[in-house]
């Protein structure tokens, strides 16, 4: 019988296993587009608190205080980066893997690591539409940033969305789908407060901000605008290369084996 | 390997804790038929599945698909899966998640012909979520059908479906059967290995009770059904040479017996008033019963 993996019947063509791929990551896209009370908060809350805080609340401060309010913009923007990785990735894959959807894919003939592409895309492209709201109300928090600095602190963030990705990819493939909110949000609240990129810590507990993943992106998109930082850029970039192979590498595993 | 099976479970053991969910099973499916696998709950049907398809590793034994470890994509892409207890996203429209699914394969059907076969067309652009549970079952069966696959899996496909979309997906199983396909099927239903199986496997505390076409099921329980409407007393009948069990159900005696005609006979003579009399060879049902209640002894 047809026992030959060479038989052409089996074979995907580069375009189609392409065209997989995109397939995929439209319709994960589309489908959490399509859940504006799932993505929403996510999408809109970034820009929506720094229009709070940075221009109605405290605006006529910070126009005196240039530093502070780059501080708060750049707070926000990295802010932006954790929720789709987090949530998005986090949540959903939980969810999948309780509505057996992770092994009717593993039975299907879905190519290697699609569904998990498909997500960081959609990360990627959710970061990318924040980060188009933060440098669209950019220029109401008396800021001057030029367009290459934005460009640059854009581009950093969205790059950002992989090591979050992978701390929601962690979370989603251990937790069941009615845990895995509650996870994600201890993580994620106490990173919004301890990373050092909204409210700046204590010099005594700076050693905190050191262990979350979000101080060090926020050290390289302030690098990216010529702002000042601390550390070295490349052990930033080690520490975000590590959280998402690890995280990537152990999850994978754990959906490889249980699905 | 037998070269000439698709599918191919060898000696598999599976447990799970210190349940035996397989013992041993020896399983094959070959080319252009249609396998049933029957068996009560806890019987190992779904685990057999499973290990086909590799979402389970045997602990003992081998598992292959086309020859090669189910794990291997490229064995992947020529079987059609439809699982029980999955639930596909509930914000994709019909015509997109067969769409998503016929994506992974080299030469799909369209979407538009596969929901035309599986009478889809009119809820091409409802939401998965919002559809009865009968209907999703539809949508299953058109993604594991959308892929054009030689071989597929459909665990309990008709649960839930009123008795048209089971006559209507019926046919179409027996349609892709008949231009060369072959299918796994495992049912609750013994009507519906009756009426489609080429061969059924009798499954019981994870090894094969028996195997065979329908007909050779039933000849392995050589009894025979008899109906009437009869005042004679159960026990009376029950000591009878020939007669395997009696049960009343109201004016009606339901008798198995091994030996229907002298059964008949002793029925006419001691019952000058019974009505309605009904013999017929035993069912899969029957059958069915018949060898799981004998293993569970």
């Amino acid at each position: 019988m047809t026992a030959n993996p060479e038989d052409p019947g089996a074979t995907m063509s580069t375009r189609r296993l392409l065209h997989a791929y995109l397939t995929e990551a439209k319709y994960e896209c589309l489908r959490l587009l399509r859940s504006p009370a799932f993505a929403g908060p996510f999408l809109g809350l970034p820009v929506l608190l720094y229009l709070l805080f940075g221009v109605l609340l405290f605006g006529d401060a910070l126009g005196k205080d240039p530093k502070a309010a780059l501080f708060l913009f750049m707070g926000f923007a990295t802010f932006g980066v954790m929720g789709p990785g987090m949530f998005g990735f986090g949540i959903t894959i939980a969810t999948e893997r309780e509505r057996g959807l992770f092994a009717l894919k593993r039975a299907l003939p879905m190519p290697p690591a699609a569904a998990l592409l498909a997500k960081l895309a959609m990360s990627i492209l959710f970061v990318a539409i924040i980060m188009v709201t933060m440098v669209a109300a950019e220029p109401l928090g008396h800021l001057k940033l030029t367009a290459a600095q934005l460009a640059g602190m854009s581009a950093v963030n969205i790059l950002g969305a992989a090591p979050f990705g992978a701390i929601g990819l962690f979370i989603g493939t251990w937790a069941s789908a009615k845990a895995a909110p509650a996870l994600v949000n201890l993580l994620y609240l106490p990173m919004i407060y301890l990373s050092g990129f909204l409210i700046p810590m204590p010099k005594s507990l700076e050693w905190i901000e050191r262990l979350s993943p979000a101080f060090h992106l926020h050290q390289l998109a302030l690098r990216a605008i010529g702002a000042p930082n601390v550390g070295l850029p490349l052990a930033h970039v080690a520490v975000l290369a590590a959280v998402t192979v690890v995280l990537t590498a152990l999850a994978v595993r754990r959906l490889a084996r249980v699905g | 390997m037998n070269n000439n099976c698709l599918a191919e479970l060898k000696g598999v053991t599976k447990r799970f804790g210190a349940v035996v969910a397989l013992d041993g099973l020896d399983l094959e499916v070959r080319p252009g038929e249609l396998l049933a696998l029957l068996g009560p709950n806890g019987a190992g049907k779904t685990t057999a599945i499973s290990l086909m398809l590799g979402l389970l590793q045997p602990e003992r034994g081998t598992a292959r698909l086309y020859g090669q470890s189910p794990l291997r994509v490229e064995a992947r892409r020529r079987i059609g899966v439809m699982m029980q207890e999955v639930s596909p996203a509930p914000d994709l429209r019909v015509r997109e998640q067969i769409d998503l699914v016929a994506s992974y394969y080299p030469n799909p059907a369209r979407p538009e012909v596969v929901m035309e076969m599986t009478h889809l067309t009119p809820l091409a652009r409802r939401y998965y979520g919002k559809l009865s549970n009968g209907q999703k079952r539809q949508v299953q069966f058109a993604m594991a059908v959308c892929g054009r696959p030689k071989l597929m899996f459909l665990d309990e496909p008709t649960v839930g479906l009123d008795v048209q979309a089971r006559e209507a997906m019926w046919a179409t199983l027996r349609q892709l059967v008949g231009d060369g396909g072959s299918i796994v099927l495992t049912t609750h239903y013994l009507e519906e290995a009756e009426a489609l199986a080429d061969r059924v496997v009798v499954l019981a505390k994870g090894r094969v009770l028996a195997a065979g076409s329908v007909s050779e099921m039933r000849a392995l329980v050589v009894r025979t059904r008899i109906r009437c409407v009869s005042t004679l007393a159960v026990e009376q009948v029950g000591a009878w040479p020939g007669v395997g069990s009696v049960t009343r159900d109201g004016p009606r005696l339901e008798i198995t017996a091994t030996n229907a005609e002298a059964v008949v006979r002793q029925l006419l003579a001691a019952d000058e008033d019974l009505q309605e009399l009904e013999v017929r060879r035993a069912g899969l049902a029957e059958v069915f019963t018949e060898l799981t209640q004998e293993d569970t002894k």
